[in-house]
């Protein structure tokens, strides 16, 4: 492929360089320092030291050890990507079980199980973690640093998140999987009237993967905040970072909600409680604020990590700036805010006040505004630009079509007479499938094909591509769209079943036929990856010659990221980037070493040194497995789990060793670069 | 595996039966309701009541809008890659400096676009909410008919409420109301949350146990309409429907007038043991007929059962044939419901039918 002459491709550090920032003063750790100033056999060196520092221990001890963002993000995403597969499973059965009217081919029973755990899957365990996990690759790489902020507890969330997800199947293939629906409304999940452990499994599984996904915010925040590169001022910042960082936020603010609800509903059905018991005077009410409040900006911690995946395919595929990049950060921070105001429209057919109504009314409404405001700025972006239409761009093109429509209906969701008529329909089943697979699985798609060289360093097939887009958007439409029409004629949701005299049978037939499109689209892009880790093109540092920082570095990057870390010039990294570009010395080479800055402007305040690979990750999330999982059959195991809990973090921060933060304005130790080498040699 | 498969093909003849045996007796009903209202008997698209006109009204509105919002996105989203699709350079370039001009006018295309936005969200909101309000208006109940509706795992009790306490009466899933007249739902759930919906009357209202919520619904052309249950109610939520008939007054009061009484009592030998039948076996532990000593209301009250036009909770015809295989193992037909099996002698069974169907 080609590349950006002079910028892309050529790792910051091994260009010319000024040997002065006149920004920084002489004195600091951080001088720049250019190849012609060091011996070229010293940089090998360094690159070896580096390498040994932050190599994964070996074997199946180091899987389970490594801090690696970049290791444990490629694992979130396969993991979610495989649960993507069994939910897509799931939803082809009961596309199967409603292409006909009184079919027999679900028993109710299992129908209500697969619908339950298409739509935990789906949210929970696919949508949620692998945004989290695209950002937990690319955040670090993107503002400039060598690992994530809190390498340990980004390890221990997934091993949280994995534990919840094989918790929901082995359940599922036991037949004791969740059947409440993916909401759990009481009092039908409640002890009466759904006995047994089911609901139990899944209220346990929420905790998992809440933990998990608080764990990862927890890890970006810090990432973004404190530890970027040189000159990357918060109005630097690429788009992509913005959104995982709002992102983030919102997961702070909305996870607890769920988890009070799940852990309620939990303590209702394992010791008694009576919080959502309307006979001792529980409300069952109560119940749908606190889920929603939760569920509906769920939706936005799915669909603005996929805006941000926009963003960055739309800068490079048209080659040109983003426009309106001030009004595209605003647009996501309202999002987020608006976000948390309009949980009742899910909830409008409850006997709540009418004005009441009428301000979540206006403002679902007013959420249309900020995702107007980006769609109209990518256009602006796109317009007038030669476009390089690859798959990347194909999907992104697809999902502006779908969630325009998706984001449309859901203006008509928004308005409480009509969402009188429509709520709990096929015509919310077809709204909700074109926000979320339109707003953030096509974007996810498109990121994939845009990624998928940097995270393994060869090129996915641009002809599958084709074939894979274009199967899933027709696919995707003949779905959904039909939809819309049986909602409209009265198929109510989550029916397992119809009688032939309402009508619903040849679009349903329709739709059915649609999903095994949309599969096949599916499968194309599994052919296409196996295909491409044997014989796709070798990618080479930026084969799209992209803007931010991740495209410096090799296919796929060292381990330890950064050799040297940049200094940032401009909004568009690369492409700012003046040939003279100055980087960061003085970070040590024998320790997993990298730097602190002030959060608004990424001045330089500490150099830090990160933990390493460890065991006690998976020892903490195996004492949470155990409170969670036998909590379900006995409180005690939340006793048991306190004490677990507790040891494993003594032997966590016991085992720490004292880190020492090096104030970046403080003199350079003469040991900091050359002469450590030289020591560890001797050593 | 087999054995799976085996029950599959036992359970699949078993419903081809059933199917069959429907498509046989329920063209009679369907095309009652088809010539009814003109298609569409559980269609938003087809409103037959002042609500749900109003709600139409608002739908064609918002789509017609939305569409043309659609459609305009589409054209500049399309013209921009017409515009770009050649010309990408090879190798690829670093992109050029933005002119002024460029800026300045996709910034007064984007911030027009915003704009326009904003209005038509604006219109929306005051057009929902006026339409709201007109739908939630008080209004002159004092001719009006009040009914209360309960829903239970998977079928609708539907009490008629009435001043003289001699003149209410229970019925289930089948609820008559007069043309032309406000009818109000005082709606209550026993189990679990469930939703009151007959699209083509008004939107849904939930059920929702320890609260009562109301909503008030009038149909101004005679006709059938079908609801459904619309909150996920657990296994048999699929086959929670009812049937609303709007009849004009006369007719209208002539039923109420008939469910009013007690039971018919049992006129031939046979029903006489079919009365016997019912009462010694675990019918009456959750069924009332008025007028005999059946007075539990767990289960859906029989004391007008022939009078309906469906069992089930509308999912079956009301025949012979259907109700005996719904009495002699409903799970069956609906897997899961709480009516338990119940095995009689054939000549108990025949008597059994003889007396439920004469229960007019």
């Amino acid at each position: 492929m080609t590349e950006i002459t002079g910028t892309a491709g050529v790792p910051p550090a091994s260009r010319n360089a000024s040997t002065e920032v006149t920004a920084k003063p002489s004195n600091s750790a951080f001088h720049e320092v250019g190849r012609d100033g060091r011996d070229p056999s010293e940089d090998e060196r360094e690159i070896k030291e580096l390498e040994r520092v932050w190599a994964c221990p070996p074997g199946i001890y180091g899987w389970f050890t490594d801090t690696d963002h970049k290791a444990i993000a490629l694992r979130y995403v396969v993991t979610a990507f495989v649960f993507f597969l069994f939910g897509g499973i799931e939803a082809l059965l009961m596309r199967i079980q409603l292409a006909r009217p009184e079919s027999h081919f679900l028993s109710p029973d299992l129908y209500n199980q697969v619908f339950t755990v298409h739509g935990t899957t789906m949210m929970f365990l696919f949508a949620v973690p692998i945004m989290t996990a695209v950002g937990i690759y690319l955040v670090p790489l993107m503002v400039g640093t060598r690992d994530v902020a809190f390498p340990r507890l980004n390890n221990y969330g997934y091993f949280v998140y994995l534990i919840g997800g094989i918790l929901l199947y082995v359940s599922f293939f036991l037949n004791t999987g969740p059947d409440a629906g993916w909401f759990a409304y009481v009092p039908l999940s409640g002890p009466g009237y759904s006995p047994g452990k089911r609901v139990d499994i899944w209220a346990q599984m929420i905790s998992f993967t809440e933990i998990s996904a608080l764990s990862g915010a927890v890890v970006v925040i810090g990432t973004v905040f404190k530890m970027r590169a040189p000159g990357m001022s918060l109005h630097r910042l690429p788009l992509f970072v913005w959104a995982q960082l709002v992102t983030s936020f919102m997961i702070i603010f909305a996870m607890p909600a769920v988890m009070l609800a799940s852990s309620l509903l939990a303590s209702d059905r394992l010791i008694d409680t009576h919080f959502f018991n309307p006979a001792e005077g529980g409300d069952a009410i109560l119940y749908q604020h606190m889920f929603w409040f939760f569920g509906h900006p769920e939706v936005y911690i799915i669909f603005i990590p996929a805006l941000g995946f926009v963003s960055s395919i739309v800068i490079t595929f048209s080659r040109r700036r983003i426009f309106g990049y001030t009004a595209m950060v605003l647009s996501l921070i309202a999002t987020a805010f608006l976000g948390f105001g309009l949980w009742v429209h899910h909830m409008f057919a409850t006997p709540l006040p009418q004005l009441g109504q009428s301000f979540f009314t206006a403002a679902s409404m007013m959420i249309a505004i900020p995702s107007g405001v980006q769609i109209f700025c990518w256009i602006a972006t796109m317009w007038g630009a030669k476009l390089n239409i690859k798959t990347p761009l194909l999907f992104v093109l697809g999902f502006v079509a779908i969630f325009v429509l998706g984001g449309l209906t859901g203006v008509m969701l928004a308005s409480v007479p009509l969402d009188l008529q429509i709520h709990d329909t096929f015509f919310v089943v077809a709204h909700l499938h074109y926000v979320l697979i339109g707003g953030a699985v096509f974007p996810l798609f498109g990121a994939f094909y845009f990624w998928f060289p940097k995270w393994t360093g060869r090129m996915l097939s641009e002809r599958l591509g084709k074939w894979n887009f274009w199967l899933m958007f027709i696919g995707f439409n003949l779905v959904f769209f039909p939809m819309h029409q049986l909602g409209l004629k009265g198929m109510p949701r989550r029916v397992y079943t119809y009688l032939p005299e309402t009508g619903w049978a040849s679009l349903n037939l329709l739709a059915s036929l649609g999903a095994l499109v949309l599969g096949i689209g599916v499968l194309i892009f599994i052919v296409n990856f196996f295909w491409a880790r044997r014989f796709g093109a070798v990618a080479g540092p930026n084969p799209w010659g992209a803007d931010t920082l991740e495209w410096s570095l090799t296919s796929p990057p060292p381990a330890y990221n950064f050799q040297r870390i940049p200094v940032v010039e401009g909004r568009n990294a690369l492409w700012d980037q003046s040939t003279e570009a100055p980087v960061v010395v003085g970070l040590s080479s024998t320790k997993r070493e990298t730097l602190v800055s002030s959060v608004v402007d990424a001045v330089p305040e500490l150099r830090y040194e990160l933990p390493g690979p460890s065991i006690w990750p998976l020892l903490l999330a195996l004492a949470t497995a155990e409170t969670f999982i036998v909590g379900i059959f006995t409180p005690w195991a939340f006793l048991v789990g306190a004490v677990l809990t507790f040891a494993v973090f003594v032997g966590w921060f016991f085992g720490n060793p004292n880190y020492e933060n090096v104030d970046a304005k403080q003199p350079p130790d003469e040991t900091n670069f050359a002469s450590e080498d030289l020591r560890a040699e001797e050593a | 595996m087999s054995n799976k498969l085996h029950i599959a093909v036992a359970r699949r003849f078993w419903c081809c039966a059933v199917r069959r045996a429907r498509f046989v007796l329920f063209p009679t009903l369907t095309a009652l309701l088809l010539t009814g209202c003109g298609g569409g008997l559980q269609s938003v698209l087809n409103p037959s009541g002042p609500q749900s006109e109003h709600i139409s009204g608002l739908w064609w509105f918002m789509l017609i809008t939305c569409t043309i919002v659609f459609v305009l996105v589409m054209i500049l989203l399309f013209a921009a890659v017409v515009k770009g699709r050649k010309g990408f350079p090879d190798p690829i370039a670093p992109p050029e400096k933005e002119t002024r001009e460029s800026e300045r006018r996709r910034g007064v295309v984007v911030a027009v676009a915003t704009a326009i936005t904003i209005a038509i969200l604006f219109v929306f909101i005051v057009d929902s909410f006026f339409v709201g309000r007109g739908m939630t208006a008080e209004l002159d109940r004092k001719q009006g008919i009040n009914i209360e509706v309960t829903g239970h795992q998977w079928w609708w009790e539907v009490r008629y409420q009435d001043v003289d306490a001699s003149s209410i009466f229970t019925t289930a899933n089948e609820i008559h109301i007069p043309v032309g007249v406000p009818v109000t739902f005082s709606l209550k759930a026993n189990d679990v949350i469930h939703s009151f919906w007959v699209p083509n009357l008004h939107g849904k209202k939930d059920l929702i146990p320890g609260k009562i919520s109301t909503i008030w619904l009038q149909a101004d052309k005679p006709g059938i309409y079908r609801g459904q249950c619309a909150e996920y109610c657990g296994h048999q939520h699929a086959h929670m429907a009812l049937w609303i008939f709007a009849e004009p007054r006369e007719q209208f009061d002539a039923w109420r007038r008939a469910q009013i009484q007690s039971a018919a009592s049992p006129a031939t030998a046979s029903e006489q043991r079919g009365q016997q039948v019912f009462l010694s076996s675990a019918c009456v532990m959750c069924h009332a007929i008025n007028g005999t000593p059946a007075g539990s209301n767990f289960g859906p009250n029989l004391t007008h059962l022939a009078s309906r036009k469906t069992i089930a909770a509308a999912t079956l015809p009301n025949d012979r044939q259907h109700l005996a295989q719904w009495v002699d193992d409903s799970q069956q037909i609906k897997p899961g419901n709480r009516m338990p099996p119940n095995k009689f002698s054939p000549e108990d069974m025949q008597a059994l039918l003889d007396y439920l169907q004469s229960l007019k």
